[in-house]
């Protein structure tokens, strides 16, 4: 009723408003979102296709490629399981702490990135607090890819879990306890009634999820190091081959990552679509 | 099978829900856990069904203690109060579940789940829906739907929750007939919970009253409406008229043909049918003033003005068949004499 009053009343604003803000919206997204993302494509390819492949071929590029698709295949199972089970015990059960958990799992999103990655270092590098003791057991962390790997997962660790979350709160447990009650175990139980009910969502964090590994760049840029070839992932490539004054190279290794945000964005809208639908 | 719990408590934080609760099933009934909301009746039914653990107390099933056993290992179903139907199922996979997840040496091979699930449809008489998805069911169509995929598993006890609680009265009327026929063709120990004190006596043949955690009576409806055992069933179950000794006027209780012989007491319960009206010309202490009627279909409640103690009026209602009333030919502001007929003593705390 109020929402049907509230459209009515937008209905009867002046034409100039209407437009005015229309114009506004438009123009803001076209000048600030649009440009730059076709400025990406046209500067990657401004010395044509070849210099483009030339690029993205380099030992370096493929370098960086390779270590972005490592580091998402660990950080997304990881996350998705670190998802699934918290979402879990937040919705399910009731705990002491409950409330601090559901505020700490928040945690990577309101701290800066460049802090996350700081942290590692102070912990695991050379001058850290297990430096000595990594450093006697000749185990690597800071500039190396578990480094990497820890920053993205403590950026990516809440994107699943905060998906999932409302979801299963709203679901409610009937349906979990009915199978139960019909002789299924735990396992069963998971697999052939809450997966299903939640697949859409969690997919949906998923897809958000793998985006932000590939992207991550403060955190990433803090424990790697930056050594070419070895612990630079494709945002600290765009980075690298930037500063060194080759354009081409960075823009034909951010036009990766627009890429990825492109599908990312086309899924997500399908899995939000989905999802209402179920 | 029977059903015996042993001194059950069970708390939620500082919120005592049951308090020692003691009640015996015996095989083959039809049990409706009665009271208001709040008062405990569902965490027992959870707590019979094995979804709800008691901090003291037994749960026995057939004689064996079930305390600590899983609602797997209990041979309940359960129908949910919002059904709990998996949305994204068909009505078809909704009822072969339970068969679906037995383990492999008792599971039944596709053509015998096949034929048992449309012999469960055919039961429920929903044959016809059973490509369906629950969301694009009625709630009675989804309810008798839980029903059958409760009963799939051949469950020796079954347990619903507010079975009839999330629909329309018209469909409720007619589920509730359809369950007593169903519990004299299954005759499966069947429990279920309601708030509804009108659907507990028409379809349960026992019924236990509950209040704040406690088990205030249990026996059959006639049992319990006849003889309550305290104020609190009286006026749970059925209409009465209230009237505390100190505060009314009780001259006319006598007048009335009651004698006043209980101590304690300090309240009398008089059920408006137990209260007769004729017309009367004198005015006396058991008389009242007609104030206004109202049809209850085959029955008409009268109201009554009466002077109370300290002067201030008081309402009583009385009831009597359509026809007999008709013939008192009474109307608005007539005097008339009261006879109480049968009336309850109790003494409120």
């Amino acid at each position: 009723m109020n929402t049907h009053k509230l459209t009515k009343v937008a209905i009867n604003d002046p034409v100039w408003v209407r437009y005015g803000l229309i114009a506004v919206s438009l123009a803001t997204i076209g000048l600030f979102l649009l440009l730059p993302l076709v400025t990406i494509f046209i500067e990657a390819f401004a010395k044509g296709w070849q210099k483009y492949a030339t690029e993205l071929s380099d030992p370096n590029a493929l370098a960086a490629i390779r270590l972005t698709l490592l580091v998402a295949f660990i950080c997304v199972p990881l996350t998705t399981v670190f998802g699934v089970a918290s979402a879990w015990a937040i919705a399910r059960f009731e705990f002491r702490g409950k409330s601090l958990l559901t505020t700490l799992i928040d945690l990577p999103f309101s701290v800066s990135p460049v802090t996350a990655g700081l942290i590692f270092v102070l912990l695991f590098g050379a001058q850290g607090w297990f430096g000595e003791w990594l450093q006697d057991h000749n185990i690597k962390i800071i500039f190396a890819t578990t480094g990497i790997v820890l920053a993205t997962l403590f950026i990516t660790c809440p994107f699943v879990a905060r998906e999932l979350i409302p979801l299963m709160q709203e679901m409610g447990s009937e349906e979990e306890e009915a199978a139960l009650s019909l002789g299924a175990s735990g396992w069963t139980m998971f697999w052939r009634v809450t997966l299903p009910n939640i697949k859409w969502g969690l997919l949906y964090g998923v897809v958000l999820c793998n985006a932000r590994a590939m992207g991550e760049f403060g955190a990433v840029s803090v424990v790697s190091g930056h050594i070419q070839g070895l612990t630079n992932t494709l945002p600290l490539h765009v980075e690298n081959t930037y500063n060194e004054y080759n354009a081409v190279g960075a823009f034909a290794a951010a036009s990766l990552l627009t890429v990825l945000a492109v599908v990312t964005l086309v899924l997500k809208s399908f899995l939000e679509w989905k999802q209402q639908r179920t | 099978m029977s059903i015996i719990l042993n001194n059950i408590s069970k708390k939620f934080g500082n919120f005592s829900a049951l308090n020692n609760i003691n009640l015996e099933i015996p095989e083959g009934e039809l049990v409706a856990l009665l009271g208001p909301s709040g008062c405990g009746k569902t965490t027992l039914l959870r707590i019979i069904a094995g979804l709800e653990r008691p901090d003291s107390g037994q749960v026995l099933l057939k004689g064996e203690d079930k305390t600590h056993k899983d609602i797997r290992e209990r041979g309940i179903g359960f129908v949910f109060q919002h059904y709990a139907l998996f949305r994204h199922m068909t009505v078809f996979e909704n009822i072969a579940f339970g068969l679906r997840v037995k383990p492999r040496k008792q599971r039944p091979n596709e053509t015998e789940i096949k034929k048992k699930v449309h012999a469960l449809l055919e039961l429920v008489q929903l044959d016809w829906l059973h490509d369906r998805y629950p969301d694009q069911l009625s709630g009675g169509q989804r309810q008798r739907i839980a029903l059958a995929r409760a009963l799939a598993v051949e469950p020796e006890v079954l347990l619903l929750d507010e079975p009839f609680g999330a629909l329309d009265a018209s469909v409720r009327k007619d589920l509730r007939q359809w369950l007593r026929h169903l519990h004299e063709n299954l005759n499966v120990t069947s429990i279920f919970v309601t708030h509804d004190q009108e659907e507990a006596m028409e379809v349960a043949s026992r019924v236990v009253v509950f209040n704040h955690g406690n088990l205030e009576q249990q026996g059959s409806p006639s049992e319990i409406y006849d003889n309550p055992v305290n104020e609190f069933v009286s006026r749970f179950i059925g209409d009465t008229n209230v009237i505390t000794l100190e505060k009314h006027h009780t001259d006319w209780l006598q007048l009335s043909g009651l004698v006043i012989v209980p101590e304690a007491a300090n309240s009398v319960h008089i059920r408006p049918h137990d209260l007769e009206i004729t017309k009367s010309s004198s005015d006396s202490a058991a008389t009242a003033t007609l104030k206004d009627w109202q049809h209850l279909g085959a029955l008409i409640r009268i109201e009554l003005a009466k002077q109370g103690a300290n002067g201030s009026p008081e309402t009583l209602y009385a009831e009597m068949p359509n026809e007999q009333f008709k013939r008192l030919q009474l109307s608005k502001g007539d005097k008339v004499a009261l006879r109480i007929r049968h009336a309850h003593w109790f003494d409120a705390a």
